[in-house]
């Protein structure tokens, strides 16, 4: 294949994950690791340090919109961010002393049951409950532009979330994937937050968190110009046209695309480990 | 000035860092890929093979050498690096602005996040 050809391919292909990745608050690694190695023939260290820029193109170009829209609710991210940050540095310092294997095989069980637990019905009263003291004084509440009108959410469970959050960096710090899926579902399950608030603000969280692991993979040199260029490139465009479809598109479309690319990501990470640990 | 309205200003000011980070960053690789396919796109594109970038590439610094000899993957490489200090610059930018509102419970938060990414990007490398 010429250079050229390559070039178009990985645009196109980093577009769909941007696409992805700005509708459902994952990194769109899901798609781009895949496409880099199994399709276009990438070494996974290459295909890996391109997924990571994605990540953080994904963050930046999608969050810009959101937070203007007032879809993210930039306390809860950074709030979050400390336990994720944390967690993630946490997690690459005990990479080399646990068996990823085992670990990526609890991460997509965990994966497969929480994003089950997502499609839990809600009691009806869920945007109308009373504020949880510690999210008011720590001033999480906040309200977005739903499709009738501006509506107000008060989350709850913060000390549980927080947990959560420690544990999805750490998770992402480990494996070095699944940083989105984690965010995704501890804001949306456990601390309660209407949906597209749950996938906008992990959108902004993780750009922070790739970034926390960036400059170890530029030094190992794991970054090549070539691929990365094109790919932001690709992921921009792609996640800015998700940022315009998603303010109007329902949320339970909005899940089920979640739902449906989660599912893959525990099923490949699931046989991965089995394969590993055999 | 009221709560909602110091919560949009904030938005509409970590909206435009990001907005500005993505824009310089794509502009800086797109003059770095243009001349790099008119020069290079009728080669073969081999990337089976794990070589590991070059030490130049490694570096904030040395990517910024390269770009300044008018390479074309070194300009792709420093579009590269705008987009990855684009979430930094974020977290920079909302501790300045908890700061001057002096709202010290989020001052802090940030300052802890930015010191966790800076032991990651400085303190691990």
């Amino acid at each position: 294949m010429t250079v050229l050809a390559f070039t178009a391919l990985l645009f196109a292909g980093a577009a769909a994950a941007g696409l992805v990745g700005a509708l459902t608050g994952l990194g769109g690694g899901v798609v781009l690791v895949p496409l880099l190695t199994l399709a276009l023939g990438v070494d996974l260290r290459y295909a890996i340090g391109t997924a990571l820029v994605a990540v953080i193109a994904t963050s930046s170009g999608a969050a810009a919109a959101y937070v203007r829209e007032g879809f993210t609710n930039v306390r809860i991210g950074l709030f979050f961010e400390i336990a994720t940050t944390f967690g993630a540095l946490l997690g690459a310092y005990l990479a080399p002393s646990v068996p990823a294997a085992a670990i990526a095989v609890i991460f997509g069980t965990v994966l497969l049951a929480s994003s089950a637990f997502s499609w839990r019905p809600r009691p009806p009263d869920a945007a109308s409950r009373t504020p949880d003291p510690l999210a008011t004084r720590l001033r999480l509440n906040g309200s977005f532009p739903s499709l009738s009108g501006e509506q107000a959410y008060f989350p709850r469970r913060v000390p549980l979330a927080w947990l959560f959050m420690g544990v999805a960096g750490a998770l992402s710090g480990l494996l070095g994937i699944g940083s989105g899926a984690l965010k995704v579902l501890s804001l949306d399950v456990v601390l309660g937050l209407p949906y597209k608030v749950s996938t906008t603000t992990s959108n902004f969280m993780i750009g922070v968190t790739a970034a926390a692991s960036a400059g170890v993979y530029l030094g190992r040199g794991y970054i090549d110009p070539a691929l990365a260029g094109p790919v932001v490139l690709g992921v921009l465009a792609g996640s800015a046209l998700g940022a315009r479809i998603l303010a109007a598109t329902r949320s339970n479309v909005l899940r089920v695309v979640f739902t449906a690319v989660v599912l893959v990501m525990a099923v490949q990470m699931i046989l991965h480990g089995l394969r590993g640990a055999a | 000035m009221t709560a909602g309205r110091k919560e949009r200003r904030l938005a509409r000011e970590v909206g435009g860092i990001l907005r500005l980070g993505v824009i310089i960053s794509g502009v800086t690789i797109l003059l770095g890929l243009v001349p790099y396919l008119v020069r290079d796109g009728g080669r073969r594109a081999d990337y089976h093979l794990f070589r590991g970038e070059p030490e130049a590439f490694r570096t904030a610094a040395g990517a910024v050498a390269w770009a300044a000899g008018a390479h074309p993957r070194g300009i792709m490489q420093l579009g590269v690096l705008f987009l990855l200090a684009t979430p930094v610059a974020r977290v920079v930018l909302c501790l300045a602005e908890f700061a001057r509102e002096r709202d010290r419970l989020y001052a802090g938060v940030t300052l802890v996040v930015l010191a966790a990414l800076a032991w990651g990007l400085f303190g691990s490398g």
